[in-house]
């Protein structure tokens, strides 16, 4: 049994809904969700490379590279309000940031 | 089978695996650690699709910088993870049920897709040209076609940088700091009075 494209679509699929799964589960541990986050990003470039390989084009794997790109960005500017989060309010439950409404 | 296959299986099941525990991990640090896991492994993915290049691209930017600054911030802050794991055990249920369908779908419409769509007709890997390195194919693509693409990535990763400076930049007006100008700008009027002082009177300060 050889492995064929949808192998590969399939543990993208797989890690796409872990990912939804994960923000799910953890609704307020907000570092968990960003890393649910990067997981789906993660199954986007896998399925994105699987086409590229087996269609033999190369635009897929530039668009993986951009996904990574915005992946890379999404978390430092996530991770930096997180920061700005805990030092306002000292916990990082996702749920008090309604109280940012004012 | 042969080796490719199970090298295919191995790596599809450590990064699955890997992908669950982050998400049902008790201790974020070691959610972080499997994130890195899940990253090597599908690196070794994208290797095995001959994506060299991008697969290294993971390894560098995922492990070596997004993994890193996740266990800098989980290790910098001081959270009382336990309760944050509140409402865990009573979204499970029904997130695994949701989840499952999910899968199910998505992988019976990516089959359906490989067997019968666009990608049908290759039952391989492309073999990738002699002559030219994944690198090399990809750099010919990105900054000819693709170079308007290119520098808007550019633009993003500077304005997410410039973004995350400005959040956590803190100015702190009570900390003391060298000033070079004013130290080398000190006269000695400045900073020394000669008082004659009347024997027994003292000075005012």
């Amino acid at each position: 049994m050889s492995v064929g494209l949808d192998h590969y679509l399939a543990v993208g699929a797989i890690l796409f809904t872990i990912g939804v799964f994960g923000i799910f589960v953890n609704r307020k541990n907000i570092i968990v969700i960003l890393m649910a986050i990067e997981l789906i990003l993660l199954a986007v470039n896998i399925n994105l490379v699987a086409f590229s390989a087996y269609l033999n084009n190369v635009q897929g794997q530039i668009f993986a590279m951009l996904v990574l790109t915005v992946a890379a960005a999404e978390a430092a500017v996530g991770l930096a309000i997180l920061v700005t989060f805990f030092r306002n309010r000292g916990d990082i439950n996702v749920e008090a940031a309604g109280l940012m409404k004012g | 089978m042969d080796l490719a296959a199970i090298a295919f299986y191995v790596l599809a099941t450590v990064t699955i695996l890997s992908g669950v525990l982050v998400v049902l991990a008790r201790n974020p640090v070691h959610s972080v650690l499997f994130l890195i896991a899940a990253f090597v492994s599908a690196a070794g993915l994208l290797v095995m699709l001959s994506a060299e290049f991008l697969a290294m691209l993971l390894v560098v930017v995922y492990v070596g910088a997004v993994a890193v600054l996740f266990l800098f911030v989980v290790m910098m802050l001081d959270i009382d993870f336990a309760r944050l794991r509140e409402g865990f055990a009573r979204y499970l249920p029904l997130g695994a049920v949701i989840a499952g369908v999910l899968a199910v779908e998505m992988i019976l419409v990516s089959s359906a897709v490989a067997s019968r769509g666009a990608a049908a007709v290759n039952r391989d890997v492309a073999t990738p040209a002699a002559d030219a390195t994944n690198a090399e194919v990809i750099g010919r693509v990105l900054y000819t076609d693709y170079v308007l693409l290119f520098q808007a990535a550019g633009m993003v990763l500077l304005v997410a940088m410039i973004g995350a400076i400005v959040l956590t930049l803190r100015h702190r007006p009570y900390v003391k700091r060298q000033d070079i100008g004013r130290q080398v700008n000190r006269r000695r009027k400045d900073a020394i009075d000669v008082i004659s002082v009347p024997s027994g009177q003292g000075v005012d300060l």
